[in-house]
């Protein structure tokens, strides 16, 4: 059977230039059926540059080598999407988790590949209202634009309507019009910064927890056996990783397997060795 | 099935609340103000009350503090559904008893959140 191409589903040559640099700079790679997103996602840098077509930012881009462009296209392309309490479940499971591991000690958490800030900033909300010590959390993301609006702390109507129960709003944002402003004693809680989870060395130190969610489902397979083997250093020996509902390291990582005391959890594999080990000496 | 009253003035709001409520897979009914609302109530108690403030007989918040008197067979949730978006109308709605509060415009997505977060979708 043969089908007429369909017009647009292909990107055209700006495009595969633009999913290229896409793909060197941040290891994602826009799958075919999600092709079509390069001309919608970079018309809004277009009409903000005054340019009225892709082949011209492409040349743009060729002949000046210009790195802030590059990287204003990059943030174009990138898929940000994200809501306080995603999976809200599976958020509380985690602090729970980490509560129970860490009891009297302050908890080491990390949000990689955090977007906009609300996944880091739902947790801090959790700890917060369970009182105890707050963790210390760092929260990081590829996308420079991102994390300085994580950083400020300013969300649209839309955004606080997503996944945030009406009573944490008025817990912890201030409105002004339909922007709403998170409490600083949220984000000063959080380390915020730029990191490449291809290309920079991991923060160091030991995690109890690591969040990752929903972005390595997009990097090629050999890649994102590489990432999934430095988060598993990245955490302590009892550390859990906790990954996008419908995401999993079987098959793309031989350092970490699903963990026996949190479900859900990724662990890694030397430490849930150890555990059967101690199972079975005690038997 | 979930059962969803829909209580606003105005027939645009209603239709496009309905059909959102629709494809996530309520049935749906409708009323025009607070009066009919509670009337529709006490015949069949929905699940959930999307409620529009003000409305010209018996405004939201008069509906949901006589809604609390009412001997009904269940307590239905109630999501606050308005264009006021001050912190002050949400805590008057939250403190009169709604459990959720949706500034307008809204899309499904948002309706969606709101009414997981109530437990009923
Ligand atoms: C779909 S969002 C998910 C956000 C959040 N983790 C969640 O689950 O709600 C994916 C995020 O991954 C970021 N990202 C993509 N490639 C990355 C990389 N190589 N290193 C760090 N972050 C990356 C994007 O900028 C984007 O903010």
């Amino acid at each position: 059977m043969h089908l007429p191409p369909r017009p647009g589903a292909r990107p055209d040559r700006a495009g595969q230039a633009f999913a290229r640099l896409l793909e060197a700079r941040t290891g994602q790679r826009l799958a075919a059926d999600r092709a079509w997103r390069v001309d919608t996602a970079i018309r809004p840098l277009l009409a903000r540059m005054g340019l009225s077509h892709a082949d011209e930012l492409a040349a743009r881009l060729t002949e000046t080598r210009d790195t802030m462009l590059e990287e204003r296209v990059v943030d174009a392309l990138l898929n940000q999407e994200t809501s306080f309490f995603r999976d809200a479940g599976v958020i509380e499971g985690a602090v729970e988790a980490v509560r129970l591991a860490t009891a009297g000690r302050r908890p080491r958490i990390w949000s990689a590949a955090c977007a906009t800030g609300q996944e880091p900033l739902s947790l801090a909300m959790l700890f917060a209202e369970a009182g105890g010590p707050m963790p210390e959390i760092t929260a990081t993301d590829v996308s420079a634009g991102a994390i300085a609006r994580a950083r400020a702390g300013v969300y649209s109507q839309f955004e606080v309507q997503r996944g945030l129960p009406i009573r944490r709003l008025m817990r912890w944002f201030a409105g002004e019009g339909d922007r709403w402003t998170v409490a600083t004693e949220l984000t000063d809680a959080i380390a915020w910064y730029r990191h490449n989870l291809v290309a920079d060395p991991m923060p160091g130190g030991g995690f109890d927890l690591i969040l990752c969610r929903n972005v390595l489902f997009y990097l090629a397979p050999d890649l994102r056996e590489q990432v999934l083997a430095r988060l598993a250093k990245a955490l302590r020996p009892d550390g859990l990783l906790l990954l996008g509902a419908g995401e999993t390291v079987i098959g793309q990582s031989d350092l970490l397997v699903p963990s026996m005391r949190a479900r859900g959890f990724y662990e890694r594999v030397d430490r849930a060795a150890a555990a059967s080990r101690r199972v079975y000496s005690r038997a | 099935m979930k059962t969803c009253l829909i209580v606003d003035d105005s027939k645009v709001i209603r239709k496009v609340a309905r059909h959102i409520l629709e494809t996530l897979d309520f049935t749906v009914s409708e009323a025009v103000d607070g009066r009919d609302a509670l009337t529709q109530c006490r015949a069949s108690t929905p699940d959930v009350i999307l409620l529009d403030w003000n409305m010209p007989v018996m405004s939201g918040i008069e509906f949901l503090r006589a809604l609390g008197t009412e001997p009904l067979t269940h307590r239905p949730k109630v999501v606050f559904c308005t264009t006021e978006n001050g912190m002050a109308h949400i805590r008057t709605a939250i403190e009169a008893g709604a459990d959720e509060y949706v500034m307008k415009p809204f899309d499904r997505e948002t309706l969606q959140s709101k009414l997981q977060i109530v437990g009923v979708a």
